[in-house]
């Protein structure tokens, strides 16, 4: 049986795994613009094409880090104030990228437009980049004191590994964003995105054999978790596999359910690699941050609990059913809000 | 600069520059709701076109609103990790709850309302509209229950060093809540009135699409009389609420440095001295004060220097004055803007009622075109005075603000961020007060423009000269 300081490093996994399948691809399609994108016609309609969801799917940041702020404590005052830097490029990209939407299309000026599309590029690119950076030195570990404070170099956080981890991020970003656009779009700028894609797989693929390889010498979570990170591991290969085999078809739909699995076999793997730490101190395990001394009371995890449990399934259903609503392509026809 | 010091100032700006927009957004909501309502339900074109215009005004509002709330939610990790620390299992929950709760509600059914007017029935797509003010209308209540805790902390016990929460009911039925949520909703609703009162009268004076913006002005300045009069009883429960919970607050809200006399006046105005503890100048109407504190003519109010001493005995040595002058000011400069807008709201709702405002005088309408800038005024200089006035604590009686920075986040990092963000922010700004003006001088039959001719496209090709209509 779970206890519920163990369930909520469940839910804040799912949160973090359901934001990069979704807002993944809202990554991915950002930076498209940038490379399919031809005209300023066809910008539009990529990002039309994640319009409707980009919002909703930032959210699950939102949830994740309200989430950890009420079930962890610790591991969000750690996080956030041991990655202040970081955090702030995380911050200036997020308010660039989400004005940018809103903004680009409002008025009709060459250099008005190209400032805001450069913003939705750089950002949708650095954010993955950054998150990418994060959940690596969360594995190979930070200078954490005995009293939970972290002043990291900055060594610590900018590595190989990191590095690394952090374009595999953005690349699996990028291919998944740009399945979903192919998924959304028709024509010319369809078969662009399925191109584009094909011939992404293998750079992608060599980059995550990499990181997986540098995570199995420079972390310990092969050591600490074995076997299930190795079947994840073979899932993850798998899934990529057959990513590549349905792009090569030109089904769309199939490669990106595909993408959108490596995306979550990799974030779950980072997660059941950390179980029970939440963050893995250089300076010793007597130091790690973990699932039970940095979390809140019984009583607070358990109202918690009752709420989640309550809301989600409302959350879950009509997410769900805005992107029933907004299921068909979008052609030269539609009206185009961005 | 210290940290604590530029994580103040931080603190400051950044939730000054939010709440501008948070606010409107919560207004304009509603009456964009109200006018697509009417829509659905008389079926005159000019009312979908009311809510259209209106509520493009709002998305540009919103998308800022949205931005710089996530700023809020990492900031205290950031800036405030010992706070964090402290209180996370308390104050960590309303905020999770808010994020489930009302930022999907939000986000989703705002992105259903924009992209779904030809995919959605349209009391489907009205629907849309609604929920989003209610993810707006809960937003608020939860992020406000969690201010309330630091307010007046209620529903925790000491454990482990830090706040643990053993009552969440506690917490959400605090009185702090039940006075200041009303309070701020009005104070929201007041906002979102006002600025399309003041557009509207703009656009009149301009004698430009009247039809429309006669009837917008009618259905915002209803909502502006109720709201106004709303936050000033609204107000005045938080004030009693204050007396018995915050002394210290309401004292230094008054500039009372020693203990009234019975009845107690109210002070109008006042130089304040508080290196040498005391006032001149002041102007005093006899046994307000009372009446605001209990509601009653009688009762005396006590002064800062006696409390000083309480909180000597029961917290230790210390100085526990918060900033007199800025408390002092602040609230008289709310009730100023508050006072002056309900006058405004009735004058209004008069004119409207008689069918008068085409002939009314340009004084009135340019004063209500000047009256957009007074709930924002009044927003930002009530929370001046509820925060400001709560210091020296973050949350009041259990740990200092000071107490709350992070230890390993250096001067020189949060000297970067504000800078950083003081900038973005200084950019955001500007370029959203353009794009409303822009909005607002093109009116709400702007013609729709084909797309000028894209430079990168082959004209010769599939789509060369292709012809789009923009919003």
């Amino acid at each position: 049986m779970l206890s519920l300081s163990e369930l909520w490093f469940l839910l804040i996994a799912v949160l973090f795994v359901g934001f990069f399948f979704l807002e993944g691809f809202d990554f991915g399609v950002g930076m498209s613009t940038a490379m399919i994108g031809k005209t300023d016609r066809e910008r539009r309609t990529l990002i039309n094409s994640i319009g409707p969801f980009w919002d909703g799917n930032e959210v699950w940041l939102i949830t994740a880090g309200g989430a950890m702020f009420a079930a962890f404590p610790h591991w969000y005052a750690t996080l956030f104030s041991g990655f202040y830097l970081p955090l702030v490029v995380v911050l200036l990209a997020l308010i660039g990228r989400g004005v940018a939407f809103e903004f680009r299309s409002k008025m009709r000026h060459e250099r008005w437009r190209k400032t805001w599309d450069i913003i939705i590029v750089v950002s949708s690119a650095l954010l993955p980049f950054l998150f990418g950076v994060v959940f690596a030195t969360l594995m190979k570990g930070l200078p954490i004191d005995a009293q939970m404070q972290l002043r990291p170099g900055f060594l610590d956080i900018v590595n190989p590994y990191t590095v690394v981890g952090g374009l595999s991020v953005t690349l699996l970003c990028l291919v998944h964003g740009l399945l979903f656009a192919s998924l959304r779009t028709v024509g010319d700028l369809r078969e662009r995105a399925l191109n584009m894609a094909k011939r992404l797989m293998l750079p992608l693929a060599a980059i995550l054999a990499v990181y997986a390889v540098m995570t199995y010498f420079m972390t310990d979570v092969f050591a600490v978790r074995g076997w299930a990170l190795w079947i994840m591991v073979i899932l993850g290969a798998a899934s990529l596999g057959l990513a590549a085999y349905f792009v090569r078809q030109k089904r769309e739909a199939w490669a990106f359910g595909m993408t959108g699995a490596v995306i979550a076999i990799a974030f779950a793997s980072v997660f059941i690699g950390l179980f029970p730490r939440v963050m893995v101190s250089s300076m010793g395990s007597a130091f790690d941050l973990t699932v039970y001394n940095a979390s809140s009371g019984a009583y607070s995890l358990k109202v918690m609990t009752i709420v989640a449990c309550t809301l989600l399934p409302f959350v879950l259903g009509y997410q769900i059913w805005s992107y029933y609503i907004f299921r068909k392509r979008l052609n030269d026809q539609h009206h185009l809000e961005y | 600069m210290d940290p604590i010091m530029l994580s103040r100032i931080q603190y400051a700006l950044t939730t000054i520059f939010h709440f501008f927009f948070v606010p409107l957004s919560i207004g304009l909501v509603l009456l964009v709701a109200i006018m697509e309502t009417l829509y659905v339900v008389k079926g005159k074109e000019v009312y979908k076109t009311m809510a259209k215009f209106w509520g493009k005004l709002f998305l540009i509002n919103f998308a800022v609103g949205v931005v710089t709330g996530i700023l809020q939610e990492f900031q205290f990790g950031m800036n405030w990790s010992e706070y964090s620390r402290f209180v996370g299992d308390v104050f960590g929950a309303p905020l999770a709850v808010e994020a489930l709760l009302a930022f999907f509600m939000e986000s989703t059914f705002i992105g259903l309302w924009i992209f779904g007017w030809d995919r959605l029935s349209k009391k489907v797509h009205l629907a849309c509209i609604w929920l989003v003010f209610v993810g707006t209308f809960l937003s608020a209540l939860w992020i406000l229950a969690a201010n309330s805790f630091m307010q007046h902390p209620v529903g925790f016990e000491i454990n482990n060093g830090r706040a643990e929460m053993n009552d969440f009911f506690a917490l959400i039925t605090n009185g702090q809540l039940l006075v200041e949520f009303p309070h701020t909703i009005f104070g929201a609703l007041m906002t979102g009135a006002f600025v399309v009162t003041g557009i509207s009268a703009y656009k009149l004076m301009k004698k430009q699409d009247v039809e429309i913006f006669r009837k917008s002005f009618n259905i915002a300045i209803i909502i502006g009389l109720v709201s106004s009069l709303g936050v000033a009883f609204s107000g005045h429960f938080q004030a009693q609420y204050l007396v018995e919970t915050q002394p210290m607050k309401m004292a230094a809200s008054e500039g009372t440095w020693t203990t009234t006399e019975d009845p107690a006046p109210w002070t109008v105005v006042a130089f304040i001295d508080p290196d040498k503890q005391e006032n001149s100048g002041e102007i005093k109407i006899p046994g307000l004060l009372s009446y605001l504190s209990y509601s009653k003519f009688s009762g005396s109010v006590k002064g800062m220097k006696e409390l000083q001493a309480e909180y000597e005995q029961t917290y230790g040595p210390g100085d526990y004055i918060p900033p007199v002058r800025t408390t002092f000011w602040s609230f008289r400069i709310m009730i100023a803007a508050g006072g002056l807008m309900i006058l405004l709201a009735l004058y209004g709702t008069f004119l409207a009622m008689r069918r008068k405002l085409e002939g009314a005088g340009k004084w009135f309408m340019r004063l209500m075109v000047f009256a957009i800038s007074l709930p924002f005024i009044a927003n930002t200089s009530g929370w001046i005075m509820t925060e400001v006035g709560r210091q020296p604590w973050t949350v009041f009686g259990y740990m200092t603000t000071a107490a709350g920075v992070s230890p390993n986040v250096s001067a020189g990092q949060i000297l970067f961020s504000t800078i950083a963000f003081t900038a973005a922010y200084t950019v955001l700004g500007i370029v959203m007060v353009y794009l409303f003006v822009r909005e607002i001088k093109a009116g709400p039959y702007a013609v729709e423009k084909p797309e000028e001719h894209d430079e990168s496209a082959d004209p010769f090709g599939v789509d060369g000269g292709y012809s789009v209509v923009t919003k």
